[in-house]
């Protein structure tokens, strides 16, 4: 951001992203209702990844904040993924 | 050398303190990624198991507690704004609800497991590990510690919103001074955060 002073977000707009967290909760809820087999856990995991971004964005303010409070986040996301994905490929080729 | 006339502010760096909260909260979301990794490898192992057990949680509260964390972050981070905005009646009010749908949060936890206590569901109970198979003992056992090891946040979380909520009050947090707001809220959010990868893993199980 351009302004040093610390940018205010109005209350509406996060009235509008509570109601969009709320609005695929009950989407998460509806998908896992109708039959999907396997994929039931992809969708509701898709829903419960976008909520995540909606919440670490807006509501902790990473959107404004400076760009390597991001990077950082965004390293500690890819150090997690990478220890599931070593962790399975050792339980996958048991 | 008592009375040197020495102007001395004391040190307060906004983006320092910010810079190290998100470091603190790394470490809780390495903590609980770590359990939600056991979780994907048990749930890998025994799906079958994983799934009757799920069924045995309510999913009706663990909806409405979805929904109250959800609110309840929303009203965190809107007194931030109201804090910045330099209306400190509605800052207060704000975080009261918070701290209050935090303990209605709760309150909800404490009905959901005792329901599960009078099921005879506990960690090591004899209904458990004489009834049940291994799968079912292992998803019970990492529902009562994650759900609890959460709920452990929420408490530690409504204390440090109180004492947000005092400073506030007393006027040593203000708009030129909000990082202990701040920084309150984003381990409120972090809360909110566990608690939306919690719901779908262990209430919607189908």
């Amino acid at each position: 951001m351009e302004n040093e002073k610390h940018h205010i977000v109005p209350y509406k707009v996060y009235i509008y992203i509570l109601l969009a967290l709320v609005t695929m909760t009950f989407m998460s809820i509806g998908i896992t209702k109708i039959n999907l087999g396997e994929y039931s856990v992809l969708g509701a995991m898709i829903f419960a990844t976008l909520k995540s971004i909606l919440v670490l964005s807006w509501f902790m303010h990473l959107k404004f904040d400076q760009p390597f409070l991001r990077i950082m986040v965004g390293f500690v996301v890819l150090v997690f993924f990478a220890v599931i994905f070593i962790t399975f490929l050792d339980y996958y080729f048991r | 050398m008592e009375h040197v006339a020495q102007h001395s502010d004391p040190h307060y760096d906004q983006e320092a303190s910010k810079l190290g909260m998100w470091l603190f909260i790394f470490t809780e979301l390495l903590l609980f990624g770590g359990l939600f990794i056991v979780y994907a490898i048990y749930r890998f192992l025994n799906p079958e198991a994983f799934q009757m057990a799920g069924h045995e949680l309510n999913l009706t509260i663990g909806a409405i507690n979805t929904v109250i964390l959800l609110v309840s972050s929303m009203t965190i981070a809107m007194s931030t704004s109201a804090l910045q905005k330099k209306n400190k009646g509605l800052t207060v009010l704000l975080l009261e609800i918070t701290v209050m749908l935090a303990l209605i949060f709760l309150i909800n936890k404490y009905f959901e497991w005792g329901v599960k206590f009078d099921h005879g569901i506990w960690p090591g109970s004899e209904h458990l590990l004489n009834d049940m198979g291994h799968g079912e003992v292992l998803f019970f056992g990492l529902y009562f510690v994650m759900t609890g090891l959460h709920a452990l946040h929420i408490v530690i979380g409504m204390i440090i919103i109180i004492v947000a909520l005092n400073k506030v009050q007393k006027g040593t947090v203000h708009a030129d001074r909000p990082s202990l707001l701040e920084n309150a809220g984003l381990y409120w959010h972090l809360v909110d955060l566990i608690w939306i990868f919690l719901f779908p893993l262990f209430y919607l199980i189908h």
